[in-house]
């Protein structure tokens, strides 16, 4: 193994208790540095979760190295300024804000305003329609394209490490391939990424790795293709054999 | 695909360094406050200069109350206590400041130096009221919605109380002078009686120069990075903190900025001829403010200051018709000004164009306003009856009626310039991705 890429995001023994409700259970797993790990499961297994856990946004036992430091309980807006980023699920644009401001403030931490200024052009080259709207609400949007400002407005933070949660949800089929496609242009451009999804059969096709969630625990991890070859993740999530 | 620098020259930037923007709304502050100061007297009576300096109070209040609770989204109802320290402050530093300095409180050829005593108080209760947004600040981290509206509506109650327990006010210069720590210490505002005999040293000039102020800094606020992290609390709280928002520290500074500012509207208040009151940190205050920025439309600042004049000014038509129909000064220029203003929009309202559609409509307000004010009067006298008396239920009629109309207040979040616009393009339906282009 000693010609994989360094370790950039070290997920170890990890657990987050909704109460009396245990949602994840002693989750581990690496992610490689310019590489593209899935965490797919079914409903209710803990991909959001385990997100959740790793950008700070729920309390979690266990240990998450970013870079080789720790941060587990570290406030999300500083791991954002580490290099950290959380494209939340469902998208989280500000609705009533314009296509402008919701890119505005994916930069928020940062204050070089030239270099801002490329990065958003490089944003409008991966989503020309984005340039079409900046002075729209983003509230009228169509889904596709709040998923393509939301990831535009993730990379505008200049992340190392992007955590995408269910960048395909209620998108049309096309879309989900446009975004796919997009997801693999940024992880190209260096970035690496924490992919949950459903969609497990687009998933383990761009990632590098993959970890199966059931019930809040890790089932199976090893090469995308390798899981997506074996018979019981066929079986279970892509839906044949 | 367009080539990069094609990209980077295409990106609107959004800000440059330029002096005259930074200057000219200062200027035009100054200006209107001027023009106001001199030319509103010709038109109305006395009366109404009054109510006009405490309209500008109103509107101070209202969009100062609009960068917490419509900027940042969390609700706060104790603003009216905010605007009762600063008062008080103020009122302080020239009742106390003008014993002290010149031994008598009610002098009449005190203007410059009086004014310069307020104008201290001002800046004085102002950070004396962004002390307090802090301490309120703080529990709002934890608390949400309703539980926040509970907590900062306890807030105004504690200022009310405190202020109601407050020492004998010292009336005799000779006393304060010789022993002014000491008295200070009993808080000398008088108690439930209210604070007595501050100079009213805030004429309509200084009112609407502070109006203006308190608005561009609200308005430079809501434009500023700090402006839009607190719309982005307020619109989805997880998606902010992804973006690198400390929410504690933006809540926290939308509070104190809240404060500070209501303040200044506090401040400015208790120099317009009446006694600050404990009953003026009460909730009955702090929901007069609430209804001009939810009507006004929570993060719109034109559009609370626009409901804040309106308001206050409908509440004073309906005190009595008679007050505004018998200074036919005042008629014919609201009429005047209205019959330009729907004759100007109604041409206009052929370029198609959102913003002088809205104009078109509230062109015809102040007009159905006069002719609403005639026929009240009309069939009050017809009937015998006092129209005062109803004031209240007509008020909260009117209310009901603007909240069916215009749930999101009259302009939501945007400002009324921001109407004028282009229009925004419609979605255009079957909308896929990038490289995939529709037909148009």
């Amino acid at each position: 193994m000693s010609d994989q890429p360094p370790v950039i995001l070290s997920v170890r023994d990890v657990s987050v208790r909704y109460g009396a409700i245990r949602a994840i259970n002693n989750v581990s797993f690496d992610v490689r540095q310019g590489q593209i790990l899935t965490l797919i499961g079914a409903n209710g297994a803990g991909k959001t979760t385990t997100l959740r856990a790793i950008s700070g946004m729920v309390r979690a036992s266990g240990q998450v190295r970013f870079k080789d430091q720790p941060i587990t309980g570290v406030r999300p807006d500083l791991l954002v300024r580490r290099g950290l980023c959380h494209c939340p699920e469902g998208r989280g644009i500000f609705a009533n804000m314009t296509v402008q401001e919701n890119l505005d403030l994916g930069a928020f931490t940062r204050t070089d305003a030239d270099e801002v200024e490329k990065d958003k052009a490089r944003v409008f080259e991966l989503f020309p329609r984005i340039k079409e709207r900046l002075k729209q609400n983003a509230g009228t949007l169509s889904g596709g394209e709040q998923q393509m400002l939301a990831i535009g407005r993730a990379l505008l933070a200049r992340p190392v490490l992007l955590l995408m949660d269910e960048p395909s949800l209620g998108l049309a089929p096309q879309l989900v391939q446009t975004i796919f496609r997009i997801i693999r242009e940024i992880n190209q451009a260096g970035v690496s990424i924490l992919l949950v999804e459903q969609n497990a059969h687009m998933a383990l096709r761009v990632a590098h790795h993959a970890v199966v969630l059931e019930t809040g625990s890790v089932r199976m991890s090893g090469p995308a293709a390798d899981l997506a070859a074996s018979d019981e993740v066929r079986k279970a999530y892509l839906g044949h054999g | 695909m367009k080539n990069l620098a094609q990209n980077i020259a295409d990106v609107p930037r959004s800000v440059a360094f330029r002096p005259a923007t930074i200057l000219v709304p200062w200027l035009a502050c100054l200006a209107v406050a001027l023009g106001v100061h001199h030319y509103l007297p010709m038109i109305v009576d006395e009366y109404w200069v009054n109510v006009f300096r405490r309209m500008g109070v109103f509107v101070m209040a209202a969009v100062s109350l609009n960068v917490v609770n419509g900027f940042a989204g969390q609700f706060s109802m104790g603003h009216a206590g905010f605007m009762a320290i600063g008062a008080y402050v103020a009122a302080g530093f020239s009742y106390y400041g003008s014993l002290y300095f010149r031994g008598e409180a009610n002098v009449d050829d005190f203007m410059i130096q009086g004014t310069l005593l307020m104008l201290v108080g001002i800046v004085a209760g102002a950070f004396a009221a962004a002390g307090a947004g802090y301490l309120v600040g703080l529990p709002s981290l934890r608390l949400r919605g309703d539980y926040l509206a509970i907590v900062t509506l306890g807030f105004g109650e504690i200022i009310r109380v405190t202020l109601e327990l407050t020492g004998k006010q010292v009336y005799d210069a000779k006393a304060f002078q010789d022993a002014p720590l000491s008295t200070l210490a009993t808080l000398p505002f008088n108690g439930s009686t209210g604070f007595e005999r501050v100079l009213p040293y805030a004429n309509l000039f200084w009112v609407w120069l502070f109006v203006g102020v308190v608005c561009v800094v609200a308005y430079r606020i809501k434009n500023s990075s700090a402006g839009r992290a607190f719309l982005s609390i307020r619109e989805d709280e997880i998606a902010a903190r992804s973006m690198g928002i400390d929410l504690t520290k933006y809540k926290v500074r939308a509070f104190v900025l809240a404060a500070f500012l209501g303040g200044v509207a506090g401040a400015i208040y208790a120099h317009t001829g009446v006694n600050p009151s404990p009953t003026d940190a009460g909730f009955q205050r702090s929901f007069d403010i609430i209804i001009f920025v939810v009507l006004g439309g929570l993060g719109s600042l034109s559009g609370t200051a626009i409901a804040a004049t309106l308001l206050t000014g409908l509440s004073e038509v309906l005190r009595g018709p008679e007050s505004i129909v018998n200074s036919p000064a005042g008629v014919w220029s609201l009429a005047g000004i209205a019959l330009a203003l729907a004759v100007g929009s109604a041409l206009l309202k052929a370029v198609g164009n959102r913003g002088w559609r809205v104009l078109a409509v509230a062109s015809v307000a102040p007009v159905l306003l006069v002719c609403f004010a005639y026929l009240a009067q009309w069939l009050a006298t017809a009937w015998g009856v006092k129209l005062s008396d109803y004031r209240m239920i007509l008020y909260a009629l009117l209310l009901i009626l603007v909240m069916l109309l215009r749930p999101n207040g009259l302009l939501g979040v945007r400002e009324v310039w921001e109407l004028f616009g282009p229009e925004k393009p419609a979605r255009r339906p079957g909308a896929v991705g990038p490289g995939k282009e529709p037909a148009p």
